[in-house]
């Protein structure tokens, strides 16, 4: 079933705080190998200008995408959740996301599609730190595959 | 402004066309259990082969956004500097199938700089395949150049 199309432009409240910790950033710099020493060591990360050591680019989307969890787990949308893919993913960055970050998101619906039986959602995810500085938008394309037929 | 730091690759130096050094990236299933764990996401697709079965695919998958943190490694580690990176996305259009045998999947990315933008920035696109098959679309970076 199409999804409701009067859910676009939809603003869900700002989420807790996710405070961001030098060993998260670490263990997720390990898990995908990579070795800058922008992740890890904090006086590599002063040397190029942060006030403390940053995260991959793609770390933040942990976040923003437990926080997209209000809208697909929205009962009134009512979006099938065990027939979502992952379409597209991007992210766009005011400044690095760093250690001791505190941020929340608020996450929008941005648009609602229906494509040959698929339901297609696209989130918008706000992040801003403890001061209400803007860090980073996360989008995220969803794709609810259609029903097969029984 | 420049910082000297930052000035791994200098804007000056770059034209369309440049390419960036080409990586590849193995993943097995002891990669995909680390990155569950690392991020959060442990959709049993991306560990369990029996549920991966169940639900259509081949086999167990590498996590999308696995893919996406390994391809943008070609950008960073040209500029020197992850916070470089001012924009990034791509597209999934094809799973990274990763059997359970001794050599997992191998990621390979390619990337060049597509066009020269304002503020010292340039656009990056990126080619990402997996057994010779493209597995991102429309992977784009832009990113600040010294």
């Amino acid at each position: 079933m199409a999804l409701d199309q009067s859910f676009v432009g939809r603003t869900y409240p700002p989420t807790v705080p996710y405070e961001v910790g030098r060993e998260k950033i670490r263990e997720f710099a390990e898990a995908v190998g990579d070795a800058n020493p922008a992740y890890t060591d904090p006086e590599a990360a002063k040397a190029l200008g942060h006030p403390d050591v940053i995260a991959p680019p793609t770390f933040v989307f942990s976040i923003t995408f437990k926080a997209a969890g209000q809208v697909v787990e929205d009962p009134q949308l009512g979006l099938d959740y065990s027939r979502v893919v992952h379409g597209d993913q991007k992210f766009a960055y005011v400044r690095p996301v760093r250690a001791g970050d505190r941020l929340t998101v608020t996450s929008t619906i941005e648009a609602i599609k229906s494509l040959a039986g698929n339901d297609i959602l696209d989130i918008r995810g706000e992040v801003h730190d403890e001061a209400g500085e803007h860090v980073v938008t996360a989008w995220t394309k969803l794709v609810a595959r259609a029903a097969e037929e029984a | 402004m420049t910082n000297p730091l930052t000035a791994k690759v200098a804007y000056g130096d770059v034209e369309v066309g440049t390419e960036l050094p080409a990586q590849s990236f193995p993943v097995d299933r002891a990669t995909l259990v680390r990155y569950a764990g690392a991020s959060g996401d442990f959709n049993p697709i991306h560990w369990n082969e029996k549920f991966a079965k169940e639900v259509g695919l081949p086999d167990v998958i590498a996590h999308g956004m696995f893919t996406m943190a390994e391809a943008i490694r070609v950008v960073t580690d040209w500029t020197g500097d992850p916070g470089a990176v001012v924009e990034y996305g791509v597209r999934f259009t094809r799973p990274v199938v990763v059997p359970n045998d001794d050599q997992g999947a191998v990621i390979e990315v390619s990337g060049k700089v597509a066009a020269k933008l304002d503020d010292n920035t340039v656009r990056v696109d990126l080619t990402a395949t997996s057994g010779g098959q493209k597995v991102l679309g429309m992977s784009r970076a832009v990113v600040r150049l010294g």
